[in-house]
């Protein structure tokens, strides 16, 4: 069981920030994830009415504050139609609506959770990262970067022609990915893989040969068995590596095909 | 710990531990509509509206509750209508996860959602084991006034 011997709102991202330098002090975003776990919290900080739950429409970006929720992919028209409607239908298969709305941007990005599907399909967007005290870096970045006790304060997508997709296998619909796969699109082609089980990471030879060479059926089946190679699987209690190795080609040419 | 916080319309003082969790406050003042299922945010049996919107109320903090609103089965007066409509179309066999389906059905009907594929999605995660759905979804489709 989660025990807090404290619980505290702060009203602003300083404040936050300030009270998490305590020892043993922690940010419990939508606390989803954080809920099921077994330790004791001195000091729990919710962001929830630090006003961080915005979502800022400009001419070259979308701006999302980390406490929103991930439903609002789905009910906020700026983001429901972000893409054609690439991360609506990628948040509308995450769970449950309920759940939906209380898991936030922040909570799933923060702390860089391998089964999130969320992450895989923000990689192949040109995603940037603000946190408060170490400031802006790009999501590939952060996902390399070790950060402690700072807070993610907003994600920021630059709006571009893309055409991007995403495919998943799970045991059962409403489960986690045992693997999945988001591919864009641009004026170069990105291709991300998740739940492997680690975080999600970019098909960097894969994405290169295709740069390369370009986009058509015979690359497509090359590129797809380069990034199965490239990309580190494991096992876990879902499936073996082996299977994930061979899921990934598939998902990988089944999402380049469809942005071909 | 003292939070305050609207319960079905009216002000409230509850007195709380800083890791309880909204379900088990919520019963042991007496909202008997909320129970208990997976506890762990998958079933829907619990879901309660925060500030408008479905939650299961087992896997929010009570402590976030306090200065904003929550509403349970007990606070949706459009309960009753759809309550009658899953009797009629024999969707309740049990009835546990019915408060839960209840309370998110009632949410999506001020969506004004037009497609039952669109109201499924959003009810994927309220379980039931008894009843196979295909009575729950009759009811839900004449309560949203949506084609089944």
């Amino acid at each position: 069981m989660l025990s807090f011997k404290s619980y505290i709102k702060p009203k602003n991202i300083k404040e936050a920030y300030d009270l998490l330098q305590n020892n043993n002090a922690e940010i419990i975003g939508g606390a989803t994830f954080l809920r099921l776990s077994n330790r004791k919290v001195d000091l729990a900080i919710d962001l929830i009415d630090a006003g961080l739950d915005y979502i800022k429409d400009t001419e070259e970006n979308v701006e999302i504050g980390s406490m929103v929720t991930i439903s609002e992919f789905e009910e906020n028209p700026i983001l429901s139609n972000l893409f054609n409607g690439y991360l609506k239908n990628v948040a509308e298969t995450i769970l449950s609506f309920q759940m939906r709305n209380i898991i936030t941007i922040g909570g799933t990005l923060y702390p860089k959770y391998g089964f999130s599907d969320l992450i895989t399909a923000l990689l192949v967007l040109n995603t940037d990262i603000y946190l408060y005290h170490s400031g802006k870096i790009s999501l590939e970045e952060y996902l390399k970067t070790k950060v402690h006790k700072d807070i993610l304060e907003k994600i920021v997508i630059k709006k571009e022609k893309l055409k991007a997709t995403f495919h998943y296998i799970r045991n059962s619909e409403y489960d986690f990915s045992i693997l999945n796969v988001a591919v864009s699109k641009g004026k170069k082609v990105k291709i991300a893989v998740g739940a492997r089980p680690g975080v999600a990471t970019l098909a960097y030879k894969a994405m290169e040969y295709l740069n390369k060479n370009g986009l058509n059926e015979n690359n497509i089946k090359e590129a797809a068995k380069i990034a199965a190679e490239e990309i580190v699987f494991a096992d876990d209690i879902k499936t073996s590596k082996e299977y994930r190795k061979v899921v990934c080609e598939a998902l990988v040419r089944r999402a380049l095909l469809e942005v071909m | 710990m003292k939070i305050k916080v609207i319960i079905n319309g009216e002000k409230k003082v509850l007195d709380i531990e800083p890791h309880e969790i909204l379900l088990d406050v919520l019963r042991r003042y007496g909202y008997y509509s909320v129970r208990r299922g997976c506890d762990t945010g998958m079933c829907g049996i619990c879901t309660v509206l925060f500030d408008g919107k479905p939650v299961p109320s087992c896997s929010v903090f009570a402590a976030r509750a306090d200065g904003h609103e929550i509403t349970t089965l007990e606070g949706l007066p459009e309960a009753k209508e759809f309550a009658e409509l899953l009797a009629e179309e024999g969707a309740d066999q049990c009835g546990y996860c019915s408060p839960g389906l209840i309370v998110n059905t009632v949410y999506l009907k001020k969506l004004k959602i037009k497609k039952m594929d669109e109201a499924k999605i959003k009810l994927i995660g309220n379980l039931c084991r008894c009843t196979g759905y295909e009575g729950q979804h009759r009811a839900i489709a004449k309560f949203l006034g949506v084609e089944k």
